[in-house]
């Protein structure tokens, strides 16, 4: 019988070696999608554990989000707090009890939660596990400025539409307001994510969880002129003093493209004889109409695509909550970026119209390259990642998206925007002291009188410090020069004061 | 020899109170060893410090898990140490004279199967009917059924072989009988896991008695066909079936628990998949004797029946890969000893009953960790000396004993010729 037994042995052996290697996968391969899963009841527990690192604002002022202690079961638990109620909400997200994340809170995840494979900090995080001490996540220092993101806010107001202002030089993002906007601190209770879902705003459009700053898409209109006026000027096609006839609109395809109407005068403006210059100044449809023409479709989008369209605009917060700028095109799958130049009306593209949409961190982008001689920077919002005992883990250094324009070409822009502001339609914006260079925007939404209101600048022109971008959806015969300009007239007012 | 008691001694470190624990462990252990020392002074040295190891480590995450279970271990182990002991001392000048009974074996072994179907004394947990409650104490009179079956067989088989694998009915009547009413009962019970333990043994024995793969390929076949026809037929082992293989849904399926719509791993998967989650969470090196996540936010235990059916992972979680895996290693040494010790032995019975216990032990570890882990479906049975359970710790210190006892007078043989 010992033949048997030997062979019963060996099966026996390999059955539990079976184990050995089953309990190798789950706990090595299969690990990582396990700790993943939203229905994970044990690390719904183990993130509460771990003291999740603060995000403040430069000079800690204001803390975005923070923790409340809790002692249970012999445990401390950690349940997450925003303090502001609502600053910055969908820039900084949140992270619930349910793991939902969203936000910076989403895509920092690794390093609130100290997990982030810095050998030293992974070392610190074993001895603090082996030691059953919190383990403390790291803090992020946000280049947001909360006095001045409150305004934002506060000029938004119930108005859908977003503000975004960064730095010009280093793309250290200094305001991010999006309305309608919420309360973090809602969506883990009971019913408050529901709550959430229901805010509207004055436009009862999309959801107050968007960020409208990275993820809205709107019709620049006027404000692409800048794109436009930069590929003409760049290619060495036109110059400022370049005439155009304007008859008040501009024929394409053998159709009229009027300008856009003059709220002072029944039907469209027509200004007669007018240089490149006048035409960027008072935004005179036609001119750019006739630029587009001449330049071709492609030559645009080329130029969008250099001042980063086409792409999504690099930040920290998740990828899924940014949208890249171009032509969209609507398929069975829904919303697709299309840059193919033949099927463009140039014309048309030419001063914002067509089928291109934007961000207002892309148009924010445009006017900063512009006050940055050319170069596009990179914008960020995590200035610094902070270890628990202070410790600098990573810090932010500037960097750029490479030069869109000439340092010529820039000068050139500068000075027309410069134009808008004190002679043209943007001189809304204008600051006692501060030279502001700006552009406005006004945008057909396809209803009459309702417009999408753009302002983007950035000032002093001379040596810019800010740029900005604002717009307002749904404004019912609401000019950008009107409306969104007197908001970004207070921001940079803000910005370079304070 | 000391291994155990330094193991416990180094664990308690976790709280002074398991101290306590630590010390009453290695004074019974000590008692156990010098009780063996005794009466088979000539038994496989190894096998009693693994099964005092596996205890310890069991009786120290049980411990972890709820100090309350661990005083009831605490009594257990002390009953199976003294059934052990008794065992030893009654059986030490011959045990082969329980092959005379051999027909009491198999008949107390369906007894003892049946018991939980009596009413008055039967209980259901859990949608299985295996316990038995008589005053305070409850009892699952099935792991006693085990031993009493491997018994029988081994008795049985080392008598009929010769006939049996020529194929005569009549040899075999008897064998069917019992077998086939213990097969029925178990799934009367709805008790899964044993019965495929049980069919296991079965086929292990009559293997290693007649030497025939005809039969246990007839056996698998028959086997196979009957879990079709009960999968057919019950909708508790087809419900484990999904589980095991579609433990998630994306979209939400009747909860038989809540009679309303759910994700399948919010309802009936639910266990497997939060052990599993447990297992995960414990990575290579594991969080640490102490240190694991058992209870939600809300203090509620995650996973239930954590120290019985899943205390694999409780201590995949908390020891890690490198932790768990030495557990099993310890399982394979004790298998292997096992194993050597049917080697060894003189006579039929012997051989018989040594591989027969060895294997249900390694079966049972098998049945479980493997459903834990999903390599077959999950049946609720316990991990042989670990798991909280007075059965279980009784039956396995038999097992034990016996396996002890057929060493010593192998070794003996040997020894002495």
């Amino acid at each position: 019988m010992n033949r048997q037994v030997n062979r019963l042995a060996l099966l026996a052996i390999a059955l539990l070696a079976a184990l050995v290697v089953a309990t190798t996968y789950w706990q090595s391969w299969a690990s990582g999608g396990l700790q993943a899963r939203q229905d994970n009841a044990i690390q719904r527990v183990v993130q509460f554990t771990i003291a999740r690192g603060l995000v403040y604002g430069p000079g800690e002022k204001a803390v975005f989000a923070s923790n409340r202690r809790k002692h249970q079961n012999g445990q401390t638990l950690f349940f997450r707090r925003y303090p502001e109620h609502g600053l910055a909400a969908q820039t900084i997200g949140y992270s619930t009890a349910s793991r939902s994340q969203a936000g910076l809170e989403e895509s920092m995840n690794d390093y609130l939660t100290g997990s982030n494979t810095n050998l030293s900090n992974a070392f610190r995080h074993v001895l603090d596990k082996l030691g059953g001490a919190t383990v403390h996540g790291n803090d992020l220092v946000l280049t947001i400025r909360p006095g001045v993101q409150r305004l934002a806010q506060q000029l938004l107001g119930n108005r859908c539409g977003a503000v975004v202002a960064l730095n010009p030089q280093t793309g250290a993002v200094y305001v991010m307001a999006s309305s309608p906007t919420y309360d973090p601190n809602l969506i883990d209770e009971p019913g408050g994510y529901a709550h959430v879902l229901k805010i509207r705003g004055a436009c009862g459009g999309a959801s107050a969880l968007l960020n409208r700053g990275t993820q809205g898409l709107f019709t620049p209109g006027s404000t692409f002129k800048i794109v436009t006026a930069a590929a003409a000027l760049d290619t060495g096609a036109f110059s400022t003093s370049s005439g155009f006839d304007d008859p008040g609109y501009c024929e394409e395809y053998g159709r009229k493209v009027y300008n856009a109407g003059n709220p002072d005068q029944n039907g469209p403006e027509s200004y007669g004889h007018v240089d490149l210059a006048q035409g960027f100044e008072h935004s005179i449809n036609s001119v750019f109409c006739n630029v587009g023409k001449q330049l071709g479709a492609k030559t645009i989008l080329d130029y969008a695509k250099r001042f980063g369209f086409y792409r999504t605009p690099p930040l920290e917060t998740p990828a899924n909550e940014r949208a890249a700028s171009g032509m969209y095109r609507y398929t069975k799958h829904g919303r697709v970026l299309d840059d193919n130049a033949s099927r463009a009306d140039p014309g048309r593209l030419a001063f914002g119209q067509w089928t291109m949409l934007t961000t207002p961190l892309q148009m924010a982008m445009v006017a900063a390259t512009v006050a940055n001689g050319g170069v596009v920077p990179k914008p960020y919002v995590v200035q610094k990642i902070l270890g628990h005992d202070g410790s600098v883990v990573r810090e932010t250094k500037p960097g750029n998206l490479g030069r869109a324009i000439k340092p010529e070409t820039a000068a050139e822009l500068n000075r027309l925007m410069v134009s808008v502001v004190e002679g043209g339609t943007g001189t809304a914006a204008q600051i006692p002291g501060i030279q502001v260079a700006g552009k406005t925007g006004t945008a057909e939404t396809g209803v009459d009188h309702v417009y999408t209101a753009w302002f983007v600048c950035f000032a002093p022109a001379d040596n810019p410090q800010v740029a900005v971008a604002v717009v307002l959806e749904k404004q019912v015969n609401g000019f950008g020069g009107a409306v969104a300009a007197p908001i970004a007239k207070s921001v940079v007012e803000a910005l370079v004061h304070g | 020899m000391g291994f155990a008691s330094v193991y416990i001694a180094r664990q308690s470190h976790v709280s002074g109170a398991s101290l306590t624990y630590a010390v009453f462990f290695f004074g019974l252990y000590l008692v156990a060893h010098l009780v063996a020392r005794f009466t088979v002074p000539y038994a496989d040295p190894y096998l009693l410090p693994l099964a005092g190891l596996l205890t310890a480590v069991g009786l120290t995450e049980i411990y972890r898990l709820g100090p309350q279970s661990a005083f009831k271990q605490g009594i257990w182990i002390v009953v199976g140490v003294s059934v052990f002991a008794l065992a030893l001392l009654a059986l030490r000048r011959d045990y082969r004279l329980l092959e005379n009974y051999k027909y009491l074996f198999g008949l107390g072994a369906i007894g003892l199967l049946f018991l939980p179907l009596l009413p008055g004394i039967g209980e259901t947990v859990n949608g299985a009917r295996l316990w038995v409650h008589v005053g305070p104490i409850r009892f699952q009179p099935g792991e006693l059924g085990k031993i009493a079956l491997i018994v029988f067989l081994a008795a049985y088989l080392r008598e009929k072989r010769e006939v049996l694998a020529q194929g005569r009915l009549k040899d075999w009547g008897p064998l069917l009988v019992i077998w086939g009413a213990a097969m029925m009962c178990l799934f009367v019970t709805d008790d899964l896991g044993s019965a495929l333990l049980y069919y296991g043994i079965f086929l292990a024995m009559l293997y290693v008695a007649t030497a025939r793969l005809t039969f246990v390929a007839l056996g698998v076949g028959l086997f196979l066909a009957g879990s079709f026809a009960v999968y057919q037929g019950t909708p508790h082992v087809r419900d484990r079936v999904t589980n095991w293989l579609h433990p998630y849904t994306t979209y939400k399926v009747y909860c038989p628990l809540t009679g309303t719509q759910a994700l399948r791993q919010d309802c009936t998967s639910y266990q497997e998949v939060q052990s599993l989650y447990s297992i995960a969470h414990g990575g290579y090196g594991g969080t640490g004797l102490g240190s694991g996540t058992f209870t939600s936010a809300g203090g509620h235990q995650i996973i239930p029946d954590l120290n019985t059916d899943f205390i694999y992972s409780a201590l995949a979680q908390e020891l890690g890969l490198i932790g768990v895996a030495a557990l099993l290693m310890l399982y394979m040494v004790f298998v292997l000893r096992g194993f050597r010790v049917s080697l060894f032995a003189g006579d039929g019975f012997s051989k018989l009953l040594a591989a027969g216990l060895t294997f249900c032990f390694a079966l049972q570890t098998f049945i479980i960790v493997g459903g834990i882990l999903r390599v077959i479906p999950l049946t609720g049975i316990t991990l042989p000396l670990v798991s909280y359970g007075g059965s279980s710790v009784v039956a396995n210190f038999l097992l034990l004993a016996g396996l002890m006892l057929v060493s010593n007078r192998a070794n003996a043989e040997v020894g002495g010729a």
